[in-house]
């Protein structure tokens, strides 16, 4: 009931714009969008979606910068959006069509990776914390230590994610930094070594995780909220750490590219995502957060009261955005991280 | 690139081969594909080995030697002055030929008896086990990888089976580590080593086998003295199509290896993605190019000196 | 004439070639259990089900990637075959000539270089024709996944042409056969079996290729391994080992067809 009436109110809403009907191509991570969604857009607006996946931030930016790409839209990671901007790669969203940006949720509205939401709307966000098997460890969970510095119970069955900016923002973090981009080599040397005498506790550097912390040949590691909570759902041993030191949040931002050749449809795909009942699809089909004011009564209730979603109180301020380092500070990170996986 | 001297023909000219002038022309449509679609792409990748790296990926034009000096040296992170040998990078290499080198062996060492076996059915029966051979493989690569993952996990179906028949006492730990990529690597690498094999076989003249019995050598000897040389051009071709991507293997250790140990594609991948340094991503890959020039250099002159030995 | 031995028999061969196809067929049996699971679990049995079976077929990107997959495959490998064999004559059973290492330097190039450097390679290339021209159709792809496979195909078929007896197309040229005769009615067939081998190396090749497919393709072109490298990152559903299935099953069609046909003909 509910639905039809939120498919009839889209409906009225796109109905005021002419000639929707055409084609629209995304460029997203993959297994990132929801095909509910996307069949209720094509239903309601009556243009056909393309997705494309792609896999890194780095493969796709340098696959839109060569230009002759063919897509529409695309879907960077906060720390990424500056170049994006920078290299003019985005344009500026339509006021005329894009007219619901006050549903961003306020604190996601003036961020500094794209101030006022001018080329921007979130598309999902979430933490990079720790995940531990609570049948094991029954100590704090809120402490990078547990990577670091692993105790006994832990030893050996830890897998870190090799995803460099999210495990150096943690260990610069843990080891006093606070700055992830910063250049004191001071800080820049305890973090080498940490990560130096750490790494010959951990069994694995890998992503395709969920699966073995379910069955408990990982016990504890680095990992994402909304694969933290699918692993959960299936043990609920698996329990999701936000380390007081200081970890990373990050959001990924669906933008309009400007060399993208159907703009009015991109835009009023934007403006479709920033109704509440469709974001609350994206999360729903993701598990991720999605940083639209009011689509929690949309959400599926189990993830709307996640502890992997909300964080709590005393820890929101540990949570910070990596930002995109300086090449020369860049160079000593990918140092230290070839050192470590050498 | 210069001839060697012709030491398969000799002073005489060979009549079973022909000189005719325009017969490499018919090499020529490929030639040009492979131009267009892979040398000639390659070349950038040469020159990008000489720039300076862009922001975040990509390059600038400028001229610079950085890319191949951090190939093989490294400037202490924490003191710039102090220039050593990149023992980070020479690891990575040596672990990378190492590697490679056995899963070549490993490959050879199971596909020969299983191309010798699917050469000796009855001919009407070859195809449906060379087909078998190939099945597996009509899956996808990362799937693959994935349902081995699967088979050497703590309560996988081998550590399962081990413990059941009572050969160890607690599951081992098989997943992350070199073996892992070796048995990885075999398996994704083993039908290249089996069809070249066969396809030589399948031609063998078993009559020569037979006159290697006939004059009482034993099985080895023949399989030595006979048998491997009429096949060694399937087995070099073989050796060419494994041990050269598994050099630049990439899915594979990063899958099955956990990624807590790096192979030169995944250190080339990580210079082209979250590294960002594009001109030493390519320089890695002008050294790997390099060291496989001079393997197959070193493989194709071995081959045909060996032919000239024996027609001599 | 005493036969102290049977000739094609050499003992523990065919042990090892069984041990060879029980290895081959172990994760792939795992992989075709799990896709009937009930739970999303890779490794642990909730009962039988067909619901990743149902959600593939209702998954209309999983089935385009997976028909785009095929026939980029049968394509490329098609193409790299009809190539490699004329290259292969060109490059056997010759007198050296200046250059011929250069060729076969060439022909294995893409061998040679890992799939990211020759990905990033094409990128640069492609992505500069495709501004220029304003074509972005599936050319792009079947190019460069032709010259990929074109070493996987000419191998087999060079090693099959050098064990192959000369002296038959001498007779055919001294019974006044021109040499496209002798090629066709002689060499050719004598070749069939390297010329299949070459084409199915190809085909699982091109399947395999990722990296280079991710960097070409354009929007809308995404073949099966690109789109599973992009949920490399978050989660590989049994909707996959479904997949995976599926065109097992499918090779399996081939290989009963392939063996009923050869059986007529026997």
């Amino acid at each position: 009931m509910k639905k039809t009436l939120v498919s009839t109110l889209a409906l009225l809403a796109s109905a005021g714009i002419a000639h929707a009907d055409g084609v629209l191509n995304i460029y997203n991570w993959g297994n990132y969008t929801s095909p509910e969604m996307i069949e209720q857009f094509t239903a309601d607006t009556g243009i056909e979606v393309t997705i494309t996946d792609f896999d890194s931030n780095e493969t796709a930016l340098a696959r839109v910068r060569q230009g002759g790409h063919g897509f529409d839209i695309v879907v960077p990671t906060h720390s990424y959006v500056p170049i994006w901007i920078e290299e003019g790669l985005l344009q500026p969203l339509d006021p005329e069509i894009v007219t619901d940006r006050g549903n961003i949720a306020p604190q996601w509205v003036d961020v500094d990776f794209d101030p006022g939401r001018e080329y921007t709307v979130p598309w999902q966000w979430g933490t990079t914390g720790i995940a531990v098997n609570t049948s094991v460890y029954d100590g704090d969970i809120n402490t990078a230590d547990i990577i670091f510095n692993p105790p006994e119970a832990l030893d050996g069955r830890i897998n870190v994610i090799p995803e460099m900016s999210d495990v150096m923002a943690i260990a610069i973090y843990a080891a006093g930094g606070d700055d992830v981009c910063t250049d004191d080599m001071d800080v820049l040397r305890a973090t080498r070594d940490m990560l130096m005498e750490a790494k010959p506790h951990w069994l694995s550097l890998d992503y395709g995780t969920i699966d073995n912390y379910v069955a408990g040949d990982i016990l504890a590691g680095v990992y994402w909220n909304g694969a933290t909570m699918r692993a959960r759902l299936q043990n609920p041993d698996v329990a999701y750490g936000y380390p007081a030191t200081g970890y990373p949040v990050w959001m990924d931002n669906a933008a309009v590219l400007a060399d993208a050749e159907n703009v009015e449809n991109a835009m009023i795909f934007i403006n479709y995502i920033l109704q509440p009942e469709h974001a609350a699809m994206l999360s729903d089909f993701a598990r991720y957060g999605n940083g639209i004011a009011g689509s929690e009564e949309f959400m599926d209730p189990e993830m709307a009261a996640a502890p992997e979603i909300s964080i709590p109180e005393e820890l929101v301020s540990a949570g910070r955005f990596n930002p995109t380092c300086p090449q020369e500070v860049q160079d000593i990170r990918t140092q230290i991280w070839t050192e470590l996986l050498q | 690139m210069a001839t060697p001297p012709d030491s398969a023909t000799g002073p005489e000219p060979d009549p079973q081969k022909e000189s005719h002038g325009w017969k490499w022309l018919l090499s020529t449509p490929a030639l040009l594909v492979l131009l267009v679609a892979a040398s000639g792409p390659l070349m950038i990748v040469a020159v990008y080995s000489f720039l300076s790296p862009g922001n975040v990926g990509g390059v600038e034009w400028d001229f610079s030697g950085d890319g191949w000096f951090r190939v093989f040296f490294s400037r202490d992170i924490f003191d710039p002055e102090n220039v050593s040998w990149n023992w980070a990078n020479l690891n990575v290499f040596w672990r990378t030929i190492s590697l490679s080198l056995q899963t070549t062996l490993i490959c050879a060492v199971l596909g020969f008896p299983t191309a010798w076996f699917i050469a000796t059915r009855p001919p009407e029966r070859r195809a449906l086990w060379l087909f078998l051979i190939t099945i597996p493989f009509w899956t996808n690569l990362l799937i693959r990888t994935f349902a081995i993952q699967e088979l050497l996990r703590g309560n996988g179906l081998i550590n399962t089976i081990l413990v059941a028949t009572g050969i160890v006492d607690e599951p081992l730990q098989l997943l992350f580590s070199n073996f892992a990529i070796l048995l990885g690597m075999a398996y994704v690498f083993l039908p290249l080593m089996v069809l070249p094999l066969y396809a030589a076989m399948d031609k063998l003249d078993f009559r020569l086998v037979e006159a290697g019995y006939d004059l009482y050598a034993s099985r080895v000897r023949v399989l030595w003295h006979v048998i491997l040389p009429l096949v060694k051009p399937g087995f070099v071709a073989g050796s060419i199509l494994v041990f050269i991507p598994s050099i630049g293997a990439y899915v594979t250790p990063r899958v099955l290896g956990g990624g807590r140990t790096m192979m030169l594609g995944n250190l080339i991948a990580l210079q082209f993605g979250q590294g960002r340094n594009w001109p030493l991503g390519a320089a890695l890959a002008m050294v790997l190019l390099i060291i496989v020039m001079a393997a197959l250099v070193f493989y194709l002159r071995a081959v045909n000196g060996e032919e000239g030995k024996r027609r001599g | 004439m005493a036969k102290s031995y049977d000739v094609r028999r050499l003992p523990g061969f065919g042990a090892i070639a069984v041990l060879t196809f029980i290895l081959l067929y172990l994760p792939i049996l795992v992989l075709v259990v799990f896709s009937f699971n009930a739970g999303p679990s890779q490794s642990e049995w909730d009962g039988f089900s067909l619901q990743w079976y149902v959600a593939a077929f209702g998954n209309q990107q999983v089935q385009d990637v997976s028909i785009r997959s095929l026939w980029l495959a049968a394509v490329a490998a098609g193409m790299a075959t009809a190539l490699a064999v004329p290259a292969a004559l060109a490059t056997t059973r010759v007198s050296r000539f200046p250059g011929q290492t250069m060729i076969y330097a060439l022909i294995n190039q893409p061998l040679m270089v890992p799939e990211i450097v020759t990905g990033i390679a094409l990128l640069i290339v492609v992505a500069w024709v495709k501004v220029n021209t304003g074509y972005s159709g599936m050319a792009y792809l079947v190019l460069a996944h032709t010259a990929f496979c074109i070493p996987f195909a000419y191998l087999p078929i060079r090693a099959r042409l050098e064990t192959l007896d000369p002296t038959l197309e001498t007779a055919a040229a001294d019974l006044y056969a021109n040499p496209w005769q002798a090629f066709r009615y002689i060499t050719l067939p004598l070749l069939v079996p390297g010329i299949a081998a070459g084409f199915m190396l190809g085909f699982v090749i091109s399947l395999d290729t990722v990296v280079i497919t991710e960097f070409v393709k354009s929007a809308g072109q995404d073949t099966l391994p690109t789109y599973m490298l992009g949920q490399l990152r978050r989660v590989i559903t049994p909707e996959m080992n479904a997949i995976a299935t599926l065109f097992l099953a499918l090779s399996l069609l081939f290989v009963t067809a392939f063996f009923l046909i050869t059986r007529k003909r026997g």
